[in-house]
Formats: C-alpha cells, sequence, structure tokens
C-alpha cells in the first residue's frame, strides 16, 4: 500500500462525495470518473452525476491476507457492488452482524479507511452496508 | 514477415533462491540460453528484458541492461518490457516483432523476478499494482482477492465447487514432481487443498502460485537461419496479444478474461489452428480459478464446462491436452517477470522432445497463454515443430 497521501486528497471530492460522471451523447455512467467514454470513445459532453451508493453484492470475498497497510483490520469483507445506477465498484462491505451474499442488497456508509501510522493522515472512504 | 524460431533455451531452478541475486540468475538462464544456441555474444543484436517490479523486490530498475551486460553482451541495445504478470510474454511478443519484421535477426529475451527477499504483504502490495492502485489496491483489495472475486461468482453463475479448483492443483504439483526446474516437487491431495489457510476466500494457500525467484531466457533468430544454431528449431507460428480495463469490477464479466478469447482468436487464426489442434497448453495458472477460466477462454472446453474437466482428468499429462506440463504457475513457480518466458521454454521442451518423464507423446503443437494484472493482458503464442 502506497502511503499516497496526495493521491489520495486528489480523488476525495470524487470519493467522499460519490461523484460519478455522464457521457451526454451515449448515456454511459461511470464511477469512478472517467476522461473518455469507454463505450463511444468521445469526451465532450462528460457530466458530473452524484450516485446514490445503493446497490447489490455482485461478488464478494473474505480476505485474510491483506496488503501491508491493512494489517490490522485483517480479515475483512471486501465486494463488487453492482450500483442502482449502472457502475460496478469494488469496495468493503461493513457486515453489521448480517449474513453477506451474492444478491444482498447495500447502502453506502463513510467509514475510516486507514491511517498512515500513528500520528499521520487518516483516510476515508466509503464502504457499503447491508440494507 | 519473417517466419521465427526459438532456438536457444535457459531455465534457472525456480523457488527460494536464497543464495543468488537479481543478476545471478540471470546470468544463469542467459548463459544457458546461448549455449543452448551455439551462438556467440556478438551475434545478438538486441535484448528485450522482462521484470514486473524489480524495483518493489529488489530496489533494482534497468534490468534490461544489467541482464544484457551480466550474460555478457556487451553495449546492446536493451529494453525493459513490463506489464505486470504479462511481462514475459509481452517481451517474447516484442523480441517476435522485431525478427518477423527483418529488422533484427538474432534476438534475445529473458525474464526474472527475485521476489523473496522482502516479506509477504509487501509482495503482497507490490503484486497488487498489477491491479488498480486507486480504486482496488488502495482500498485493501489483493490480487488473490481479485481472483476470489472471480471464483466466487464463477460457483454462483456455474456451479464451480473448491474440489474442482483444488484438483488445478493437485494436477499441477503431479506434473511438478517431474519437474527438476520446479520449486515444489511434492505431490498434494485435494485435502490438503481444502484444509490449507484460507487466503481470500474461496482462495486457499494451495490455490495460490507461490512466491517465487527465478529466471528465463530464449533466443529467436529468422527460421530460415534457424538451422545454423540449432537443429530442432521450434517456430512461433503466431503471438498475439490484448488488453482490457485495469479494474475488475468495470468489465462486463467477472467469470472470463474477454482480452485471453480475443487474444485466442487472433492467434488460432494466424496459426491456422483450431483449439483441438493443441496438444499442449501452458497457461496462466496464477490461481486455481485461473486455469478453469483460461480453458475456457482458450475455447479447449465451453463456458462453465471446464473445472468438472480438470476435475475428471481430461487436462492431465498425456490425457486429450496436457495441461501445465511444468507444473504451471503453482506446480513449477511464479517468479512473475519469468513466468511468460519459462511458459515459451516448456513448451519449446516439449516440442523438441526434452522433457524427459513429463514428455508428452504427440506434442506437435504447443500453446502458451500468459495474463496481466486480473486480465487487463493477455497475450497468447502458438509454437510448432518447425518442418
Amino acid at each position: 500500500m502506497e502511503k499516497a497521501s496526495a493521491s489520495s486528497w486528489r480523488r476525495m471530492e470524487e470519493r467522499y462525495n460519490l461523484l460519478a460522471n455522464e457521457c451526454k451523447n451515449c448515456g454511459a455512467v461511470y464511477f469512478p470518473q472517467r476522461i473518455v467514454c469507454r463505450k463511444c470513445g468521445r469526451h465532450t459532453k462528460m457530466e458530473s452525476r452524484k450516485l446514490s451508493g445503493n446497490g447489490t453484492v455482485y461478488s464478494y470475498t473474505r480476505t485474510h491476507s491483506p496488503a501491508d497497510a491493512f494489517e490490522e483490520e485483517s480479515p475483512y469483507l471486501i465486494g463488487v457492488i453492482e450500483l442502482d445506477e449502472g457502475p460496478r465498484v469494488e469496495g468493503h462491505i461493513v457486515e453489521n452482524g448480517k449474513e453477506v451474499t451474492i444478491g444482498t442488497k447495500v447502502r453506502p456508509v463513510f467509514r475510516r479507511m486507514y491511517a498512515d501510522g500513528e500520528e499521520g493522515l487518516i483516510h476515508y472512504h466509503f464502504k457499503f452496508a447491508p440494507v | 514477415m519473417r517466419d521465427v524460431a526459438i532456438v536457444g533455451i535457459g531455465l534457472t531452478r525456480f523457488g527460494e533462491r536464497w543464495e543468488h541475486g537479481l543478476r545471478e540468475l540471470m546470468a544463469e538462464a542467459g548463459v544457458k540460453a546461448l549455449t543452448d544456441a551455439r551462438i556467440e555474444s556478438k551475434d545478438v543484436e538486441i535484448v528485450y528484458g522482462s521484470t514486473m517490479a524489480s524495483g518493489r523486490f529488489a530496489g533494482q530498475e534497468h534490468v534490461a541492461a544489467l541482464l544484457a551486460d551480466q550474460m555478457g553482451l556487451k553495449n546492446v541495445p536493451a529494453v525493459r518490457i513490463e506489464n505486470a504478470c504479462a511481462s514475459g510474454g509481452s517481451a517474447l511478443r516484442q523480441g517476435y516483432l522485431a525478427v518477423a519484421g527483418g529488422i533484427h535477426d538474432i534476438v534475445v529475451v529473458g525474464g526474472v523476478e527475485k521476489m523473496t527477499d522482502v516479506t509477504t504483504a509487501e509482495a503482497t502490495t507490490a503484486l497488487g499494482g498489477a491491479g488498480d492502485q486507486e480504486w482496488e489496491l488502495a482500498q485493501g483489495i489483493t490480487f488473490p482477492g481479485l481472483y476470489a472475486l472471480m471464483a466466487k461468482r464463477h460457483m454462483h453463475e456455474y456451479g464451480t465447487t473448491e474440489e474442482q479448483l483444488a484438483s488445478v492443483a493437485v494436477k499441477n504439483h503431479e506434473n511438478a514432481s517431474k519437474n527438476k526446474y520446479a520449486q515444489f516437487r511434492k505431490k498434494i491431495t485435494i485435502d490438503d487443498v481444502l484444509k490449507s489457510r484460507v487466503v481470500s476466500d474461496p482462495l486457499k494457500v494451495f490455490d495460490c502460485s507461490p512466491i517465487s525467484d527465478g529466471a528465463a531466457v530464449v533466443v529467436l533468430a529468422p527460421l530460415e537461419k534457424a538451422r545454423q544454431y540449432n537443429d530442432t528449431p521450434i517456430t512461433i507460428a503466431a503471438s498475439s496479444q490484448a488488453s482490457d480495463t485495469l479494474r475488475l469490477a468495470e468489465r462486463e464479466k467477472l467469470t472470463e478474461v474477454k482480452a485471453a478469447q480475443i487474444a485466442a482468436s487472433g492467434a488460432y487464426r494466424t496459426a491456422k489452428v483450431s483449439p483441438k489442434d493443441i496438444n499442449l497448453a501452458e497457461v496462466h495458472d496464477c490461481f486455481t480459478i485461473a486455469e478453469i477460466m483460461a480453458m475456457e477462454d482458450l475455447g479447449f472446453f465451453e463456458k462453465g464446462k471446464a473445472a468438472k474437466a480438470i476435475f475428471e482428468g481430461e487436462t492431465a499429462l498425456n490425457s486429450r491436452l496436457s495441461v501445465n506440463t511444468s507444473g504451471g504457475l503453482k506446480g513449477c513457480g511464479h517468479p512473475v517477470g519469468a513466468t511468460g518466458i519459462k511458459q515459451a521454454v516448456e513448451v519449446v521442451m516439449q516440442l523438441r522432445g526434452e522433457a524427459g518423464e513429463r514428455q508428452v507423446s504427440n506434442a506437435e503443437v504447443g500453446l502458451t497463454h500468459n495474463v496481466g494484472g486480473s486480465g487487463a493482458t493477455a497475450v497468447v503464442h502458438i509454437m510448432k515443430r518447425s518442418n
């Protein structure tokens, strides 16, 4: 894990607010955002769009062998979430004592992700929780 | 376009090679390849060197020049090729293009990775860079995690079982037990796999390729001159490559590697063969699920049918199709930058009839399948005995 504060801050608005973008030429929605539309290849009408963050678990796994910044949290559940607006995104799943499987409906929650050491920056990120 | 042949091969033993650093590994494989090709170092015109993350694993970048230098090639142009776990296959393709296009005659392609000097967590982080740094790795989604997400979905859609996943590892360890270059020479059972520690469910330690040190080198020449260097040159009948989104979640399906399908169909078309003409294949089994998807993506089995076929032994050594006779990434080891080239070395050994205990009896046409990341790069080569 890079302790990459600059890149983390650069993407903050997009991550904290679940800001996707939509190609007004063909209607494709992207989260994370894209500069060039993968579907129609155009870039002239890409407009920002806020997502609900609600979606469905498309796949999931419990990771027991983490990358080094996540050693304290291990094991943790990650998933591919199919968002109601279309895009699929990877994210942590906070179980809150509920069973998670493919098809489980989830909503977004805002959580602490990890810290750069004891006195470093705390990184926050969206996660998903069963509805 | 000229026909291109492999006229020399060199391989180190894969595994934890504590006594050897990056340069010793490269020199060992390099000298073997030049000797095998009966070639003098002054005849080599260019070197393509592949490594995925030598900077992260060994603190060393600029590896192609180091490879050329350490194998005794003075002042030749040397170019590093990096495409994550498909670095080796990608470098081989660049070498192929240089010879096929008539730019160079004698080309050395070498790959290396020295992975065991760092901790497992550091290695996990370095390998995670094969995926999307900002949206996968930064969220703690590891490389086994990505393949676990694919496996879970494959199980959901096609009823693939953990026993079927395990059977891939059992087969590849069986083959590796017959390969002196392999990291693991010990046979394992389905039960051993199922009882091993969970890495990212459903994948356990024995579903995952290991962290390895090793190097592999091949020498290429135009086919018309190949017999000057080798009595049994092996023709590269096709070299094909494709890419896809770096991020797994964005792909249309998690149960296939579309780049591999595209690369494979291009390769079959160029080589004028179909999947049923292939006698042996070295495929990218970084995780057991990856070999199952490879069998489907390469057209050997219908979608959703490969897991059962592998479990029933249809891809065992000297069955209808022998898959990963070297032991694959799982059994032979996976020094990432070397893997794509090691696959070619194994196919050449088989087509020459030099594979000893693990020799495929009808080895006429072989295929290699090398995948980078969770499928953002795929490279397929088809090789034949030269007429």
